[in-house]
């Protein structure tokens, strides 16, 4: 029945969805930030921890729609052990890869992130899946406040 | 379907109602957004701009005067179709929301100090909210709510108590967004009345569904929004007793709301065109009219029989669906099943529902603290006019049922 939407919904999605990754309070983070979509009200909590300028641990808290969800599990997973540079440079590419132009898209930098590239083709839906990577680039700009998608 | 509304002819109305969306028949549900346009509505503008425009009351030219006719014309249909007593209490304005910032930037301005109190509802869309915030930051006065209960009504009892010796102004949706809540608007203004205190009426949901005679509410303002009735976005109603009119400053100054104008001092014109400075929203003010006459051509009573027909038949349908959780059970409701389901997100929903050619809203519906006091983010929203059907809502269960099957 939904067969037009399964470039957006892949089943990878919907497992990170039922069953989100990293999904805990962290009580001994190093960064904390609140991400926050105003148009659908999506709200997450993102922790992270730090040695040095590596990523050693990433969990978040909140709810969102499925995209935003899988999309945030999907990333505390992939950054964990990253340094910070690593990191912002995924940011890069996860954002090119949603809203930059066909040629900018390299799937295979982006590894298993790559089963949200359908959003592209919901301009509506963007914002669900580039909320987290926001909200980890304040984090690690080390900007202690909320920051929001508008 | 209902004796008397000829569902099918008003589809073929509406020309919009023909479009493939996702090469699916689109089955619009996002009403309370926005309605859709009868063909007598898109044909009054075209005819306006190719036979009869000019600016109004303006020139002595003939097509001046046949554009101010139809102008005019039109506010005199807006008095009668909210039974006003005048056409000089019908300002036209963008919206409900400028109609809104419209009284408290110049009733509210010049009628509240620090201390005194506006008096709303906990189910007010933002539009209801935020102008009220804005003025109780410029005067000091204090915005009062009014509780819900977790049917989403209003609980009469708290509100009455909170009608006090400082209340200045009462501001009340007529019928919720969010909810579908229809308030019990009659006892409301007259226990606001017997203290001497005015009533603001927010109609833009309500105007579409239901008849609405200012005169019998006795309220003090009324405001509405064209695009929710079927005519043009972009124009709006505020409808307001002639004395409180009378009485209030202008809003915004220039064009056509003067009488005289030297360096040393202007004389503000008459009503209503003190509140409408500048050339107007001539075409879509002509457009608001024409839906005006198709809505009278149909008859408001025979509309809302249908829709509250479709209400129960979604409603009833809605409850069978294991893991949906109706937000908004009012006894008084209008047509407005909004809605949550287990563990799925509305926006999912909406995106699910939109590949079926589905047009359903999902969001806070601008009414955040609704939001808040059901302790959802969001809901989905199906919102019903006077062009659904039964088979309709069939296809949007049907839809709701698979997509609930596909997140497992």
């Amino acid at each position: 029945m939904f067969d037009d939407l399964r470039d957006l919904y892949q089943e990878v999605i919907f497992d990170h969805n039922r069953n989100p990754r990293n999904f805990r309070v962290m009580d001994n983070a190093d960064r904390k930030v609140e991400g926050f979509n105003p148009l659908c009200g999506d709200r997450l909590t993102l922790f992270l921890r730090m040695d040095g300028d590596t990523i050693v641990d990433a969990s978040f808290q909140g709810s969102g729609c499925a995209i935003s969800t899988a999309s945030v599990s999907l990333m505390t997973e992939i950054v964990k052990g990253k340094t910070e540079q690593e990191a912002e440079d995924l940011f890069k590419k996860f954002h090119e890869m949603t809203t930059g132009k066909e040629e900018q898209i390299n799937l295979e930098a982006v590894g298993k992130l790559a089963v949200l590239a359908g959003v592209r083709e919901y301009p509506a839906r963007v914002k669900c899946a580039t909320l987290a990577w926001h909200t980890l680039d304040a984090a690690l700009k080390n900007e202690q406040k909320s920051i929001s998608t508008e | 379907m209902t004796a008397g509304l000829d569902v099918n002819k008003i589809r073929a109305d509406f020309p919009i109602l023909a479009e493939l969306i996702r090469n699916k028949p689109l089955v619009y549900l996002d009403n309370a957004a926005s309605c859709q346009k009868p063909q007598a509505v898109i044909d009054s503008i075209v005819h306006l701009y190719s036979h009869d425009y000019a600016n109004v009351h303006r020139g002595v030219h003939t097509l001046s005067v046949r554009s101010t006719d139809k102008f005019e014309g039109a506010r005199t249909k807006v008095k009668d179709f909210i039974n006003a007593a005048s056409d000089k209490e019908i300002i036209f304005v963008r919206g409900a929301t400028e109609a809104i910032n419209l009284v408290a930037q110049t009733y509210g301005k010049a009628n509240l100090k620090a201390g005194d109190e506006i008096l709303i509802t906990a189910m007010e869309h933002h539009s209801n909210i935020v102008p009220w915030q804005m003025l109780c930051q410029q005067t000091g006065a204090i915005l009062k709510v009014a509780p819900i209960n977790l049917q989403g009504e209003l609980i009469y009892d708290e509100f009455e108590k909170l009608i006090s010796d400082k209340t200045r102004l009462v501001s009340v949706v007529h019928m919720s967004n969010a909810l579908g809540t229809i308030n019990p608007v009659k006892q409301i203004i007259a226990a606001a009345h017997a203290k001497g205190i005015p009533v603001l009426l927010d109609g833009a949901q309500s105007i579409p569904h239901m008849t609405v005679d200012v005169q019998e509410l006795d309220c003090d303002f009324y405001v509405f929004s064209g695009h929710k009735l079927y005519g043009p976005s972009g124009i709006g109603v505020l409808y307001g007793k002639q004395a409180l009119l009378e009485a209030m400053p202008p809003y915004q100054g220039g064009g056509d709301m003067i009488r005289k104008v030297t360096f040393e001092e202007t004389e503000y014109n008459v009503l209503p065109y003190k509140f409408e400075a500048g050339t107007p929203n001539i075409a879509d003010v002509v457009g608001l009219g024409a839906a005006i006459d198709y809505l009278n051509a149909i008859g408001m009573d025979k509309i809302a029989a249908h829709e509250a027909e479709l209400l129960d038949y979604a409603t009833e349908k809605a409850k069978q669906i294991k893991g949906l959780r109706i937000i908004g059970e009012a006894e008084h409701k209008g047509a407005i099943l909004s809605f949550v389901l287990d563990k799925i997100h509305p926006h999912d929903i909406g995106t699910m529902l939109d590949s079926l050619g589905i047009a359903i809203r999902a969001g806070h519906h601008c009414a955040m603290p609704v939001m808040d006091f059901f302790k959802v983010p969001a809901t989905a929203r199906a919102s019903f006019a006077m062009y659904n059907t039964k088979e309709e809502i069939d296809v949007l269960m049907k839809g709701i049922e698979s997509l609930i099957e596909v997140f497992g």
